[in-house]
């Protein structure tokens, strides 16, 4: 396998072009067709992935550039998810570009390997189209898979469209080389992996100004052997050459501090990325007519394009309301996302996903970071779409009105404080 | 912090008596050779050595009867197994409190 740092794979990397069904320009493309061009327009070097719906025709799309040429990658086809992630953090600690994608019960089956690629510090760009999780078996959308792989340590960016999935492949792979995480790009399976959107396809001389040659951390040399995270204990030890070597919790907080300190890189990535190519991914998220409402929705994914028009609907009616979508979940943005949230009057939160005996995985962060920023808003967890049910503005729109109006009414209770609200359940 | 990594920011190391720190301290027994068994020190030639190429830690010197590095012995024990003399018994550390004194 050739390493990226020598002068001739730089020089390969430097006179590529794009696809050519897909030139720079304006597209009609579905999500997998997008995250598969981001893909090879960041010259991606190896790509191993299992097959699973409603992922799979981004490898289909990825093996199809391969095949013909157009992309000198190494396709590597495995039998698991699990062997899949293997093979990633086997290329990236050579040295290449990778990239893999998956959905659900594969990510699941990934869990083990998503520990190992981020506390080895790869940075590892991952498509997850968000898929409900079984049992029972579904292969619709929400966001369960990605929630439950909250604390792998990986940064987990939501894409609200398909100019976001290409334009958010795109810088991951930046913020990832620049802070040694692997980044999981999330986006909704179906709603937006199988539906084609309007977008455009930047040209890859322009990516490949934005995003360097990959620089692994560690390289790899035959003439000076190393084992790549060995047993390592509790407590900092000595090594042969006398060195103090840090323990397990030492290693844990670089990693950690280095996902805090990504917080900053995504949203400087994103502003360059504005600069170069005239458009903004949401940075770690976004606002929406924020400035004078009193009520606002949090939600992150494809839900949140579908709020504005709720937005809209309920503007109409005088009801002061707001959206802000979540971009960034880990690292989560508590203190600019608290300091947005400062003076509204009642939070909504819609999760499509739960974390089962309580409520849902953004409502709980929102409060946190509403308690430690001293706001006493009251924050209601709506959990909606689960395994594909759908979801319809009308329905968010008349929840959101009620909601406001029971709260105008002083009418909200415990019951609908502290258990979260089923929008459309029909049990 | 006043700890230091590796020049990494990640957890390596290299092969190395001693990489893993001084894994003596983990031992409960420790290897005791019978020289009249040891087919090494009773040619008095470089023969045999399988105690020496076996030991996960590098513990053991490669000489006729090569002593063994307490230090980093963690009394696996691997060395009395792969004897094919016999000539390496392991005894409780706890036992054996007047051969510590002597270390």
């Amino acid at each position: 396998m050739t390493v990226l740092n020598n002068e001739k794979t730089i020089s390969i990397y430097n006179n590529s072009s794009n696809p050519k069904a897909y030139p720079p320009g304006k597209h009609v493309l579905t999500g997998n067709q997008s995250a598969a061009i981001g893909a090879f327009l960041c010259g991606v070097q190896v790509i191993a992935a299992y097959p699973i719906t409603p992922q799979s025709p981004v490898v289909e799309e990825l093996s199809k550039f391969v095949e013909d040429g157009e992309l000198s990658a190494e396709f590597v086809p495995v039998e698991s998810e699990h062997s899949a992630m293997g093979v990633c953090i086997g290329a990236s600690i050579a040295g290449a570009r990778v990239f893999t994608a998956t959905s659900a019960n594969g990510l699941a089956y990934m869990c083990e390997q998503l520990h190992w690629a981020s506390g080895s510090r790869l940075p590892i760009v991952m498509g997850c189209v968000n898929r409900a999780m079984a049992a029972p078996w579904s292969v619709l959308n929400d966001q369960q898979d990605s929630m439950s792989q909250r604390d792998a340590g990986w940064i987990q960016l939501f894409c609200r469209d398909n100019q976001e999935i290409i334009d958010t492949v795109i810088q991951a792979y930046r913020i990832a080389e620049k802070v040694y995480l692997p980044v999981m790009v999330c986006y909704d399976g179906y709603i937006l992996s199988h539906t084609v959107m309007p977008l455009e396809v930047p040209d890859e001389n322009k990516v490949k100004k934005f995003l360097p040659p990959y620089i692994p951390h560690t390289p790899i040399d035959i003439n000076n052997p190393v084992n790549i995270n060995p047993v390592t204990l509790g407590e900092p030890r000595y090594n042969a050459n006398g060195v103090l070597c840090h323990g397990y919790m030492e290693h844990k907080y670089l990693h950690h501090k280095a996902l805090r300190d990504s917080l900053n890189i995504i949203e400087e990535v994103d502003s360059e990325y504005k600069d170069t190519f005239g458009r903004s991914a949401g940075g770690l998220f976004s606002l929406y007519k924020t400035d004078d409402a009193e009520v606002v929705i949090v939600c992150a994914g494809s839900l949140s394009k579908m709020n504005i028009l709720v937005v809209d609907m309920l503007r109409e009616q005088n009801i002061p309301i707001g959206l802000v979508s979540l971009r960034s979940y880990r690292p989560f943005p508590n203190q600019k996302l608290s300091a947005a949230l400062k003076n509204k009057k009642l939070i909504l939160t819609i999760d499509k996903s739960l974390s089962y005996g309580y409520q849902g995985p953004i409502c709980i962060d929102v409060k946190s970071c509403l308690f430690e920023a001293g706001i006493s808003s009251i924050v209601i967890s709506f959990i909606a779409g689960l395994g594909g049910r759908d979801i319809k503005p009308y329905e968010i729109a008349e929840t959101a009105y009620d909601y406001w109006n029971k709260f105008l009414n002083n009418e909200l209770n415990s019951e609908n404080i502290y258990e979260s609200q089923w929008i459309n359940c029909k049990y | 912090m006043n700890t230091r990594d590796c020049g990494h920011i990640i957890s390596g190391s290299s092969p190395a008596k001693g990489e893993a720190g001084k894994t003596g301290e983990w031992r409960t027994q420790r290897p005791v050779l019978n020289r009249e068994k040891c087919l090494a020190v009773k040619a008095n030639k470089d023969i045999c050595y399988q105690c020496w190429a076996f030991c996960p830690e590098c513990a053991i010197e490669r000489k006729p009867g090569g002593p063994v590095d307490l230090t980093y012995c963690k009394g696996c024990g691997i060395c009395a197994q792969i004897c094919p003399a016999d000539a390496i018994q392991m005894e409780n550390e706890y036992d054996s409190s007047e051969q510590r004194k002597n270390d």
